[in-house]
């Protein structure tokens, strides 16, 4: 597609050339063409509907993951179409980037004819009035040019711009429609480029953190990290903080018994190392937010403080440790990885219950999300947990291919179901197992997003010139006065018509008005 | 009064709302059904509605009973249709005081379509004397009963409180234009539906079609109603629910489904009002376009939230912290 509207000056021309040329211009006029705009609107909507559809690795990877996991043969046709990153994708940029060509090719030019058609008078009137479809007439006592200077007055009364001739007179009103047409079109741009200046500078990542935990703003803190393209590390604010404390209320009663609200995390925060230290009570839909970042609460849950020892009687792990929460009951799921116990590391996979509660039939369950009746149930596994195999392992995840399932000496399940404050010794003298107690953690998600007030200014300009574009009538309106002979002395006619601009106006109304007001004028 | 009490006083008064719109249905039925027998011209000046009843002329076809009887249905209807839009009021007031604390009633599916097709009846109601709306009634009415229950059978969900990420204003601001749009572009889209049926029998004499005003007229009013949906559904989409997402989810456009799909209405609706000021594309190309739109919409509201999962629709949250904080409707 044509983009470029200068065809290279060529040294001599010849008549193909000049074609070239043509061509180009012909390309660059259907491009900037309201039918050519359309189409490409319609087009942005059509190529948006996979990302819908589709899971998106920049919405949901884990989703997107999944996703692909179950659909091995589309999966990679999938991959080369860039349906995963639609949003992202050659074919869709190249859309929204054609029509932002279009649309600066459409702008420009209009840009000039409203500038001229702004300092310009308003158009004289036709020679017959009586040709536009809106026209009425009436007729006057007054002298002709009394006539004519009434309705003048009536047509600035209503902020007409007026040019009056000899006999007649011109008006126009409405001229800032356009402006408004331009200024949405002109903002559609601002709009992209804040967003486009979000997208490539900023930076999202995402961090658990227990109660009494602090955490700094630097890269290597982070659980998980989405830099923009054009990120720099340096961009980084050096703001600290702690989690002071972890707070929820719990519905117990009605039908949403079980919901948690008023999350509240106690924050004790620093802007940069040598600042004072502040407070805040961060919240859903309240973020704190430190210079150009953003910090916001975005979950919640339990971190078992387990103690294992090992066959030595020595500890070979112990501390809090996040459980990730399944369901609404908050039944969370984690690991424990004690690798340098002796003989032999140990390995724990199981959940954590706020209000373990147990039936036949289902099992151990939580029947609340609040700590009520706290419990763990794991199993245990013993041998080579894949620790020293280098490549970084998920610590939401125990790596079983080499271990082995320990069991109890008659070979049933073992299961290490423990309350608070109970420990449980291994069989083999593997070494204990303690449930020491639970902590809190919360998930805080923190975002920079550089230019996102330039995007919320161009939206709200582009509401602006919409409401404009939308609702203020251009019309240009017309009078002619004639003097007509009668038995006693005559009369003056005066034929008044009207134009919409915009279409979908009522012109009619608008010259019965006209006409009452100015016949007023006249007979006071 | 408590809070049980006040949910059971809203689902009686959606009861009684969606029993007197039927009658004010049956009343406008009645009238058309006596309309049948006029002929277009002689009561042509007294569907406009205008108040004053005006002389049939010359049609001496049409005997005065009959008249009396169509305007009287006619005012029938209207008033009916007012006081199910009262009731309905009353439901929204209701859903809204049961909730503890007191909130908006718009926090989930049933009370959006609850709040959409009061928008629906009073967008109706308040440009009824206007535009002359009369023949757009048996449309109206049946479409809110049609919607009202298919909301109490599909989508009745008890009163709850609202999740922690619902809890702002923004949800008041965000979600008020997001129904307000919905409604006027239905009504808008009923319009461009008549367009559409008026443009292929322009010519009819009889029937309901021929008491349905000239296509440049329906043109214009459709025009009307998305010209004015357009921006508060921009504002909506494009400036409040990113301002709220930021807040909520730290990330103000993530091309979620249900931005998508709301991206996706915004633009088809911007390529109607383009299509309006094209050559080949007026009239039945925009309308065509006006109905597009209207499917994305209600597409973008019921579609994304049960076909794309419970889990996912507006859920921000990253795996790790997969809690019950996001959840909007
Ligand atoms: C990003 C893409 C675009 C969007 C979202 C968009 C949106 C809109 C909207 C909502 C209107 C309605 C306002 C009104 O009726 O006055 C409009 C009008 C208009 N647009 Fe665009 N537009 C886009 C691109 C373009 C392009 C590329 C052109 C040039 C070919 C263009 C030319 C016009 C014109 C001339 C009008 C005025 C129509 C009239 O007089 O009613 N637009 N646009």
């Amino acid at each position: 597609m044509a983009i470029d509207t200068e065809a290279p000056e060529a040294p001599e021309r010849r008549p193909g050339e000049l074609n070239l040329r043509e061509l180009l211009r012909w390309s660059w006029r259907q491009l900037t063409s309201m039918r050519t705009a359309l189409i490409l609107l319609l087009l942005l909507a059509l190529a948006a509907i996979p990302g819908s559809v589709i899971p998106q690795e920049g919405v949901d990877s884990l989703k997107a993951s999944r996703w692909q996991d179950d659909h091995p043969k589309l999966t990679p046709i999938y991959e080369r179409l860039g349906l995963f990153d639609v949003f992202d994708s050659v074919w869709f940029s190249a859309i929204y980037i054609l029509l932002m060509v279009s649309l600066v090719g459409c702008i420009l030019p209009r840009s000039l004819v409203y500038w001229r058609a702004l300092r310009a008078a308003p158009p004289a009137a036709p020679r017959n009035l009586s040709r536009l479809p809106d026209h009425t007439t009436y007729t006057t006592e007054a002298p002709a040019d009394e006539a004519l200077a009434a309705v003048t007055a009536v047509l600035k009364q209503r902020r007409y711009r007026t040019l009056t001739g000899e006999d007649s007179v011109g008006a126009e009103r409405g001229y800032l429609r356009e402006a408004g047409n331009l200024l949405f079109h002109v903002s559609v741009l601002v709009v992209l480029v804040g967003f486009a200046i979000g997208s490539l500078f900023g930076y999202k990542g995402g961090v658990a953190i227990i109660e009494g935990g602090g955490f700094t703003n630097t890269l290597n803190q982070y659980d998980d990290f989405e830099p923009g393209s054009l990120f720099a590390a340096d961009d980084m604010e050096p703001f600290s903080f702690k989690v002071e404390k972890f707070d929820a209320e719990w519905i117990k009663e009605g039908s949403s018994a079980g919901m948690a609200r008023k999350f509240v995390a106690d924050l004790s925060y620093r802007e940069d190392p040598a600042a004072e230290t502040d407070d805040y009570a961060l919240k859903v839909n309240h973020p704190l937010t430190i210079g150009g970042t953003d910090v916001f609460l975005v979950g919640h849950g339990y971190a078992p403080v387990i103690t294992v020892r090992d066959g030595n009687g020595e500890v070979a792990y112990s501390g809090p440790t996040i459980f990730l929460p399944e369901d609404q009951s908050f039944r969370s799921f984690g690991v424990i990885k004690a690798a340098d116990a002796q003989p032999t590391p140990i390995g724990l996979e199981g959940w954590f219950y706020p209000t373990y509660a147990f039936t036949e039939e289902t099992g151990p369950f939580s029947a609340f999300g609040d700590d009520l009746n706290p419990a763990i149930s794991m199993l245990v596994y013993t041998g080579d947990l894949g620790m020293d195999d280098g490549d970084g392992q998920s610590v939401y995840e125990l790596d079983k291919s080499k271990a082995e399932l320990v069991k109890k000496p008659d070979g049933s399940m073992l299961r290490v179901d423990l309350a608070v404050g109970d420990t449980v010794e291994l069989p083999n003298g593997a070494g204990t197992v303690s449930f020491d107690g639970y902590e809190r953690w919360t998930k805080i998600q923190i975002s920079r997003t550089p230019g996102k007030w330039v995007a919320l200014a161009g939206v709200s300009l582009a509401l602006l010139g919409l409401l404009g574009s939308l609702f203020i009538r251009p019309r240009r309106v017309w009078a002619r006065v004639r003097r007509e002979d009668g038995v006693d002395g005559g009369v003056t006619v005066v034929e008044v018509a009207g134009l919409d601009r915009s279409g979908g106006g009522d012109v009619a109304e608008e010259l019965r008005e006209i006409v009452a007001a100015a016949s007023r004028k006249e007979s006071p | 009064m408590s809070d049980s009490a006040w949910e059971s006083l809203s689902n009686q008064f959606i009861g009684a709302a969606g029993i007197v719109y039927f009658l004010a249905l049956i009343a406008h039925l009645v009238e058309w059904s006596a309309l049948r027998k006029v002929p277009v011209t002689a009561v042509a000046k007294e569907l406009v509605g205008s108040g004053a009843p005006t002389e049939p002329a010359d049609v001496p076809a049409v005997d005065e009973a009959t008249q009396s009887r169509i305007a009287l249905f006619g005012r029938f209807g209207l008033i009916l249709t007012g006081l199910a839009a009262a009731l309905h009021l009353g439901a929204l007031v209701g859903r809204g005081m049961a909730a503890d604390p007191n909130r908006v009633p718009w926090g989930n599916m049933y009370e959006f379509t609850l709040s959409g097709t009061f928008v629906v009846a009073v967008v109706y109601l308040s440009l009824y004397k206007r535009y002359a709306l009369s023949w757009l009634a048996p449309i109206v009415v049946g479409f809110n009963i049609t919607v009202l229950m298919a909301a109490k059978i599909w989508l009745y969900d008890p009163v709850a409180p609202l999740t922690e990420a619902l809890n702002s204003y923004w949800l008041i601001i965000h979600v008020v234009s997001a129904v307000i749009a919905t409604g006027a572009f239905t009504v808008g889209g009923m319009l461009s539906v008549l367009f559409l049926l008026k443009e292929r029998a322009p010519e009819r004499t009889t029937g309901y079609l021929a008491r349905v005003p000239a296509t440049s007229t329906l043109d214009r009013i459709s025009y009307r109603l998305h010209a004015f949906a357009f921006p508060v559904w921009t504002f909506a989409v494009l400036i409040t629910g990113p301002i709220w997402a930021h807040q909520a989810w730290s990330s103000y456009w993530n091309w979620d489904p249900k931005e998508v799909w709301a991206f996706i209405t915004w633009v088809i609706y911007a390529a109607y009002l383009h299509a309006r000021a094209t050559a080949g594309w007026k009239g039945r190309n925009a309308a065509y376009l006006a109905l597009l739109g209207l499917a994305t919409l209600w597409w973008s509201f019921i579609g994304i939230n049960f076909f794309f999962g419970g889990g996912s629709q507006h859920s921000y949250a990253a795996p790790a912290a997969e809690i019950v904080v996001a959840d909007r409707q």
